[in-house]
């Protein structure tokens, strides 16, 4: 087949050996800056964008599959030794993960979620490979109509679909939406909500939103309630390999999560956690030792891990045939396309064909590394893990501003004779905003979605007006659009049924367990 | 993240009502800027004006509805919140910005890390403030000289070959 000789190709080149070299950062880096506390996987790659701006495309995409990759191990080994996720989609493995490592089994449990990771990245990886020609055949077909039907479906899972109220998910995107409006309209070259300010004429940087909200706003959230929280790091005990009876234990949980996660992932639907809730609803229910759920069962980490990683797979099939970021995660790494002049969809298989299999192939060549890493240097994570707060924060902070100043650093702004950074200014303000956004419990990808998907989703509308001369019946013309509509109204109605059952079960269990 | 265990006390939540009137604010300015737009009458139907209408009209309804959450006192309940490391944090970061055209990427920048080290209860600076530039200069040397990125340069800066 086709995929093969393609899939070849991109391993090749994934292969040289500076290739390799720029892999090999990119996971080492990635696990550094996911395994410190409070970061996940969008704020890591947010903050490593900046490494990557000095080299050529194809290494820099190179590197940014394995800091993705990377920042997903880091999460989980934060999850399970310190049980405050530093992501949404770990919230189950710290459930089981910590009640191993506090019972003095955190090295199977870091081991299980290492190669559960590795078999789920393996195995998505491939699907990915696989599915993408095929959607990218099936996207050729879509029309603007049905690319705004596919923006209106991802808005609505992102933001009304999963998070604990519809409300504020869709109030999220709008804030997003709204800071898309502004700069140059690009269809008639006017500027629109600009106020005069030239900054703001290029619109907003989706890489400074995404690190104020998430870097500088959970600073501030962390430091205005730090007295409250307890951290408790905890030791490595014990052998870190995994006995027999672990082996027994994990291996269908990996494979059942990798069949839940990478689905859900793939979809043009947000959050990885609901993959992760499925995949340890599962698990609960086919285990052969339920008196140990809620004490530490092996299996509600094996599969969980398995489900987030491989839907983390999964969303890089709607980004990359699509266009179509559905995680904050996937719409930073958009941005980081952009940064080359590439834009993610179909055309990029058939005009930049070497390039996407070279990163397909390095997402590959990652997870290789990672599970060689990962084991041998768990020793290594744990000391990062307990770099004190203030010193960790100062330094989340150094390099949200550095790389703020190394995308956009011009001193535009002058305040009485003093020039100044308006991106930075724009970082402190939208900094504040993230803190006001947690304070309140507003999902925060949403805001980060809708600033870069909807520019995206209105020149899609506009080019489906101007070819129906401006009848809205156009949008709901083909059967295509039709369908992604119906779908959407699913993913409103279906976990609006779903969390008065089995995720309200999940969640009641999450504060029972809370200690 | 906030699970969602709804205020008890049903009264009316004055903070989700200052949500509800800044989103109502927001939507007001967009629809204001558009109307002050001029748009040729060729693309009145779907010109640029179009999309941030229905943006606007959305807030509108969502201000409403956090309107009628407000009321119902159905925000998840928050802890109070301490002010005094936050103001340390934020005053870090404003002191950067107006010190990094000046003082350089160093100085500015390990300002902000003690004042932010401070925030989170470690100090003192006159310990801290050191320590930050240091580490801001190392930082400065990896990125500017080894990654080329363009980074403000200061006196400290320049007497790094």
């Amino acid at each position: 087949m086709d995929t093969f000789g393609l899939l070849g190709q991109g391993l090749l080149a994934a292969l040289q050996w500076q290739n390799l070299i720029y892999a090999f950062i990119g996971v080492t880096l990635g696990t550094a800056v996911g395994v410190l506390p409070g970061i996940g996987p969008a704020l890591t790659v947010a903050l490593l964008l900046p490494v990557t701006y000095k080299l050529d495309a194809a290494g820099s995409l190179i590197m940014f599959a394995g800091i993705y990759y990377g920042g997903m191990y880091g999460g989980s080994t934060t999850s399970i030794l310190l049980n405050t996720p530093g992501e949404s989609a770990s919230i189950v493995t710290a459930l089981e993960g910590n009640k191993m490592a506090r019972k003095g089994r955190g090295g199977p449990a870091l081991a299980t979620s290492a190669i559960g990771s590795f078999v789920a990245g393996l195995i998505a990886t491939l699907a990915l490979a696989f599915i993408a020609p095929f959607v990218v055949k099936f996207a050729l077909m879509f029309g603007p109509a049905d690319y705004f039907a596919l923006m209106v479906l991802a808005f609505i899972t992102v933001s009304a679909a999963f998070g604990d109220s519809a409300l504020r998910g869709v109030t999220a995107l709008f804030i997003g939406l709204g800071l898309g409006i502004i700069g140059i309209d690009l269809q008639t070259g006017q500027a629109r909500l600009a106020f005069g300010i030239p900054d703001l004429l290029d619109g907003i940087e989706v890489t400074t939103l995404a690190v104020a909200l998430f870097a500088i706003g959970e600073t501030l959230m962390i430091a205005s309630t730090s007295g409250s929280i307890k951290d408790e790091i905890l030791a490595v005990k014990g052998s870190v390999w995994m006995t027999l009876e672990d082996w027994k234990r994990s291996w269908a949980p990996w494979l059942r999560g990798t069949l839940i996660g990478f689905p859900i992932g793939a979809m043009p639907a947000g959050g990885a956690e609901i993959g992760t809730f499925f995949s340890y609803a599962a698990e609960r229910q086919l285990t052969k030792h339920p008196e140990e759920f809620g004490e530490g069962a092996i299996e509600g980490v094996a599969g969980p891990e398995a489900a987030n990683n491989a839907s983390a797979a999964g969303t890089l099939v709607p980004l990359l045939t699509l266009g179509l970021p559905t995680s904050a995660t996937a719409a930073i790494m958009l941005a980081g396309f952009q940064q080359f002049g590439l834009q993610p969809g179909p055309l990029l298989f058939t005009n930049n064909a070497s390039l996407v299999w070279a990163l397909i192939a390095s997402l590959l060549v990652a997870n290789f590394m990672l599970v060689v890493l990962n084991l041998p240097l768990i020793g290594l994570w744990v000391k990062l893990l307990a770099i004190p707060k203030p010193w960790l924060y100062g330094g989340i902070l150094v390099f949200a501003t550095l790389g703020t100043l190394g995308a956009n650093g011009a001193m535009s702004g002058n305040l009485l004779g003093i020039r100044f950074s308006f991106e930075l200014m724009m970082l402190l303000a939208f900094g504040i905003l993230g803190y006001l956004l947690r304070r309140f419990g507003y999902p925060i990808a949403p805001v980060v979605i809708g600033l870069i998907l909807g520019p995206m989703a209105e020149q899609q509308l506009r080019r489906a007006l101007a070819i129906s001369q401006g009848d809205l019946g156009i949008l709901v013309h083909s059967p295509i659009a039709i369908v992604l509509y119906t779908l959407a109204a699913a993913a409103v109605l279906i976990p609006l049924w779903f969390r008065l059952r089995g995720q309200g079960a999940v969640l009641g269990q999450l504060a029972s367990d809370e200690d | 993240m906030t699970t969602g265990s709804p205020n008890l006390s049903r009264r009316p939540d004055g903070a989700a009502l200052v949500i509800a009137a800044i989103l109502a604010i927001i939507a007001g300015v967009i629809i204001w800027q558009m109307s002050l737009m001029r748009v040729p009458p060729v693309q009145q139907r779907i010109g640029p004006t179009v999309f941030p209408y229905v943006i606007a009209g959305g807030l509108v309804l969502l201000s409403l509805g956090t309107l009628v959450s407000a009321l119902r006192g159905s925000f998840p309940a928050r802890d109070k919140g301490s002010f005094t490391p936050m103001l340390w944090i934020v005053a870090g970061l404003v002191t950067q910005i107006l010190l990094l055209s000046t003082a350089g990427f160093a100085i500015a920048t390990g300002l902000l890390f003690a004042f932010t080290a401070k925030g989170f209860g470690r100090g003192p600076l006159w310990q801290t403030i050191p320590i930050g530039i240091l580490f801001s200069l190392i930082v400065w040397f990896i990125f500017a000289r080894g990654l080329q990125l363009s980074l403000p340069a200061g006196p400290l800066e320049r007497l790094l070959p």
